[in-house]
């Protein structure tokens, strides 16, 4: 375990230092976060009776999502990790005594971690302190809030095993930019990126809801506002152990073949 | 202006070498488009209208800012690029060689999958034009003809002042995107439902409501002044300012280095 650690703090400082295009970045996000829900406000306007979740759940989400991007956003692949594929360097990690899957697993997450760490304070606190109707609430109830924690770390696992498929997948394929584009794309809209998964109509939402993509950013989310609570939140929980398992597991496997074949760029 | 054929017929060339990878490329340019436009759709399963606009009305705003973003992004990924010429040197190297600086910049980068994009627009364009209920006139496609390369100029114009925010800070300035793919991801809806001040804003400070709201209302039929009509031309100046900036940080302009 200790190696893994010393990785994540390595990666966590080092993500720290670009202070300024923090700065940048959280403008952006802010700015982003705020158009988004001024759009929801008008579908919300336009009718009330239509709008399938709360006003101030939406808007929670919003903001928690922005704050969190980094976390949360399947998009944010790590080039370091496709590099080392292409280049060969992929046999000096080889070479090291350390598994591969935790190497890589913990870099990804901990650059996410430092990203967001150092970004969402100052959103949410600005986000606490805007007029009314777009301010971010607190959650319901001291326990909820905890059940959201919790979701956010296990959602944080799900993204970075999947993201993990795709590193795995370029070892075949070498060249992943487009595909890498497509599972993005497909992934972050499924986990309620572009809409959160209540304003899906039927068919799709149930289907969204069983995919292992609900188990990223839609639970938390959703968690923290109440949206979803009680006995709904503790098996929403449940799925996401159950996805960040499977698709570990999965992943370990794909790597093992993976490396069996693989091909040490030369140069 | 040779020259420039000559190099886009080169970076055709080069990037038709890898086939399976450039269509795929142009398929997640695509599917990232259409997450946004299925966004819209399910919105609109749900809500008959946003700020008395239809779906098929939203879907002519979403399709006319996108096909702009996308000739913009065509022709000027380069500036888009622009902070990595900076950081590279290449830029030093760009600017001992005996041509305007400008093409030079346009032709160092043209990413034909980029055409995923105005692909869907001209898709979209297919639906919503007969969908919208709109009686075409020949002054009605004027209109849109004039929304969609205005604004593929004022595109361009914001991608000018990114990479001239460069010159000073190196990296390039994230907050750049909120005009830049905000303006395309918000574009989807006519700006007006995002209240007024963000109307007023999008109007006088970056002049994106004038190739896509307010023309939106003349081909609607709401509004019947010319005036209406030919808003998207008063956005044109917007070039004035940001190719000002571009020379400003070009004179600023000290190598990096490397």
């Amino acid at each position: 375990m200790k190696p893994y650690l010393a990785i994540f703090r390595l990666r966590f400082i080092n993500g720290l230092q670009y202070r300024s295009a923090a700065l940048a970045g959280m403008a952006t996000q802010f700015a982003w976060g705020f158009m988004e829900i001024l759009a929801f406000a008008a579908f919300y306007k336009a009718n009330p009776a239509a709008f399938p979740m709360e006003f101030s759940h939406t808007v929670s989400y919003i903001w928690l999502q922005q704050a969190f991007l980094a976390l949360f956003m399947v998009w944010f692949f790590e080039g370091e990790i496709f590099d080392s594929i292409t280049t060969g360097n992929i046999a000096y990690e080889l070479a090291r005594p350390i598994d591969l899957y935790g190497r890589w697993f913990s870099q990804t997450a901990a650059n996410r971690v430092a990203k967001a760490v150092l970004r969402s304070l100052p959103i949410l606190l600005v986000a606490a302190l805007v007029p009314a109707p777009y301010r971010l609430s607190l959650p319901p109830a001291a326990g909820q809030f905890i059940l959201f924690l919790i979701s956010v770390l296990l959602s944080l696992g799900v993204v970075v095993s999947f993201s993990m498929l795709i590193y795995i997948t370029t070892v075949y394929t070498l060249s992943a930019a487009g595909g890498r584009l497509i599972a993005a794309a497909l992934a972050d809209f499924l986990a309620g990126a572009i809409i959160p998964l209540p304003f899906f109509p039927q068919p799709f939402r149930a289907i969204a809801e069983v995919l292992p993509f609900a188990a990223m950013q839609n639970m938390p989310l959703r968690i923290y506002s109440g949206n979803i609570a009680g006995r709904a939140a503790l098996w929403g929980i449940g799925i996401q152990i159950f996805w960040l398992a499977v698709l570990t597991l999965f992943g370990r496997v794909m790597m093992k073949k993976a490396l069996g074949k693989v091909v040490v760029q030369g140069g | 202006m040779r020259l420039y054929l000559k190099f886009v017929a080169m970076h055709l060339q080069s990037q038709m070498q890898y086939k399976i990878s450039f269509f795929l490329l142009a398929l997640g340019q695509f599917l990232v488009s259409f997450t946004a436009l299925l966004g819209v759709s399910f919105m609109f399963t749900r809500f008959n209208a946003v700020d008395g606009f239809r779906f098929p009305e939203v879907l002519l705003c979403l399709a006319t800012v996108l096909m702009a973003f996308s000739l913009a992004e065509l022709f000027g990924r380069g500036f888009d690029h622009f902070p990595r010429i900076i950081r590279s040197g290449e830029l030093d190297r760009m600017l001992v060689r005996p041509r305007p600086l400008v093409p030079q910049v346009l032709a160092s980068l043209i990413e034909f999958s980029r055409l995923g994009r105005l692909v869907q627009a001209i898709l979209v364009f297919c639906y919503a034009i007969p969908a919208s209920g709109i009686h075409w006139t020949w002054d009605k496609a004027l209109t849109l003809c004039l929304m969609v390369l205005c604004g593929s100029i004022v595109f361009f114009s914001l991608f000018v002042i990114y990479a001239a925010f460069s010159f000073f800070t190196i990296e390039g300035l994230e907050f750049m995107n909120v005009f830049t793919d905000g303006g395309r991801e918000f574009g989807r809806y006519p700006y007006s439902i995002y209240g007024r001040e963000v109307l007023r804003f999008f109007t006088y400070v970056i002049p994106l409501a004038l190739f896509q709201y307010y023309p939106l209302l003349y081909l609607l039929g709401r509004r019947t002044s010319i005036l209406y009509m030919l808003m998207p031309l008063l956005a044109l100046p917007f070039a004035i300012p940001a190719y000002a900036f571009w020379r400003y940080g070009l004179s600023k302009y000290n190598s990096t280095g490397s």
